[in-house]
């Protein structure tokens, strides 16, 4: 098992959503962060104070894979999120120790995987 | 008299409480244009909040300029049967004595009249929200407000040919309602859908500004149409309380069809019958009985509720749906003044109900020259527009924002990370080299 976690521009939120689930993977949290990974700080100017935005809103996706899902998901990532412009974020994968779905008490593997129905 | 407390005679033929009302009025509907800037705004998603109400501070800065320069003149100089003359052009003439046929100084009717173009003009905004670039707008907004909105407002209000042949509108069906809703038709099919649009769901970013913004535009409306009576007299207070009895019957009949088909009341539709029932009050408030503006107002929803639901399901992305609101409802004000028209509520004609079938042509005869000349004129100003630069921002700057992207701001920063650029040079922090 692994954790996949991807660090999306927010306008491509939406498509990254698209990817995954079209490569059928169904379980996953998302959240806003903000960061900085090396693109061009925004200027902007408020009532002629000038300053450069360090730091650019980005969606956080942390999807926990079965290891024969970890390719899938990440192209799916990389597929959705990818502009080809700086600033098109990061994929990170780590190793996973346990996983547990609360409602039935299924583990790892079985805690992973989407259940039909 | 005013010897004795010093103060200037009254210029003949002026009523200080009717001018008293007007300077009122007039302020109130300049508050209109912030209030649909609100309601746009919150219907708009977070990242383009402050280009949207933008576009309404836009039209206040260059409406103001070119009705100042020619828009003016060309409605309200002289009884041309398509336009008006160029004698009033940049104020001249313009002062203190009494407009002809009102009782107040033409300066006064000159600023009523100039906000009611400003505001048409950022109506048309609502279409192409989102996408279209500040500066190209700008040249629109300039353009529009006298080739498009100038001419309407001298056929229907200035003595050109709909109010000579005995169209009867109000407060502005033809000019403001049918003239920024068709044109906001026109608008949307130019400029194009956004990139989005029928893929993703986009939704409102806010539901409390356009509450707040469609409470703002009803109070405002009281003095748009209140004020179309340029006095005190029994038209202005008719089309008051008219503004009051005619939008609520339209939230009334606008709840249930929303119980009908969602079964659950709304608050932006609640926004959206607000807006709905003042436009449809706008042409007919000084010519309809308070109970028959109680019926307009319930039966204006039904259209316009219909045009909204069928055109979310059309590739036509007309943003905020101007048409429906404004141009569907004008246009159904419009032509209700010629059925339900009263000569003893309004002193001016009866329509079809009393006898008078002709008030009913000359109604339809305004209900498809405005859209028509609305729609065709816009389309072909755009595409000029267009011809010489591009009307919208890339797919790149749609996805970024265009608060960002056109204003360099954002509605909603947060200064975290926010380093300090100082203008003389002092070492700032380092930060990476973008690769």
């Amino acid at each position: 098992m692994k954790l996949v976690i991807g660090i999306v521009r927010p306008e491509q939120a939406n498509e990254v959503l698209e990817a995954l689930y079209r490569a059928e993977v169904r379980g996953f949290s998302v959240s806003r962060v903000q960061g900085h990974g090396g693109e061009l700080d925004r200027v902007e100017t408020y009532r002629g104070t000038t300053v450069k935005m360090g730091l650019s809103e980005k969606v956080r996706f942390e999807v926990a894979v079965s290891d024969d899902f970890v390719e899938t998901t990440i192209e799916a990532l990389c597929e959705g999120a990818r502009t080809g412009e700086v600033g098109d974020g990061k994929i990170f994968v780590m190793p996973l120790e346990r996983a547990v779905r609360i409602r039935t008490g299924d583990t790892d593997h079985g805690a992973v995987t989407p259940v039909d129905k | 008299m005013s010897a004795l407390t010093g103060l200037p005679a009254a210029v003949a033929g002026i009523d200080t409480g009717d001018t008293a009302w007007m300077l009122v009025a007039t302020a109130m509907v300049l508050m209109m244009t912030p209030a649909l800037g609100l309601f746009y705004a919150g219907l708009v998603r977070s990242k383009n909040t402050l280009n949207t109400f933008m576009m309404c501070v836009a039209a206040i800065a260059v409406a103001t300029v070119t009705w100042a320069a020619v828009g003016y003149s060309l409605a309200f100089d002289g009884d041309g049967s398509l336009v008006g003359g160029l004698g009033n052009a940049f104020l001249n003439g313009v002062d203190f004595a009494p407009r002809s046929g009102t009782t107040i100084p033409e300066l006064v009717f000159f600023a009523f009249q100039a906000t009611f173009c400003i505001i048409t003009v950022a109506l048309v905004s609502g279409a192409v929200v989102e996408r279209m670039r500040f500066g190209p707008f700008l040249v629109f907004a300039a353009l529009w407000s006298v080739l498009v909105y100038a001419v309407l407002a001298h056929w229907a209000f200035g003595g050109g040919w709909l109010q000579a042949g005995g169209t009867l509108d109000f407060a502005g069906g033809v000019p403001v309602e049918m003239g920024s809703g068709f044109s906001a038709l026109a608008a949307a099919l130019v400029v194009g859908a956004r990139k989005d649009y029928g893929r993703q769901a986009l939704l409102p970013h806010n539901a409390m500004y356009v509450l707040l913004g469609a409470g703002l535009l009803w109070f405002g409306w009281f003095g748009f149409n209140g004020g179309s009576g340029f006095s005190t007299g029994d038209p202005s207070v008719l089309a008051f309380t008219n503004t009051l009895l005619c939008p609520a019957c339209t939230l009334v009949v606008w709840f249930a069809l929303d119980l009908i088909r969602g079964r659950k009341v709304t608050a932006i539709g609640a926004a959206t019958a607000i807006v709905v029932g003042c436009v449809a009050i706008t042409p007919a408030g000084g010519y309809v009985s308070p109970g028959w503006a109680m019926l307009l107002g319930a039966l204006a929803a039904l259209p316009s509720y219909a045009i909204i639901v069928w055109r979310t399901r059309t590739r036509v992305d007309e943003t905020l749906d101007v048409l429906a609101a404004h141009g569907t409802a004008g246009l159904f004000g419009i032509l209700f003044i010629g059925f339900f028209a009263e000569l003893s509520w309004n002193g001016a004609a009866d329509g079809l109900l009393y006898g008078n079938a002709a008030q009913l042509g000359d109604q339809a005869l305004a209900a498809l020259a405005a859209p028509v000349y609305a729609f065709l004129a816009t389309y072909l100003l755009l595409r000029l527009i267009g011809a010489f630069t591009p009307l919208r921002a890339s797919a790149r700057e749609e996805a970024q924002g265009m608060d960002v992207v056109q204003h360099g701001e954002e509605a909603y920063a947060t200064g975290e990370g926010a380093i300090l650029v100082f203008p003389d040079g002092e070492p700032d922090r380092p930060v990476a080299d973008p690769a």
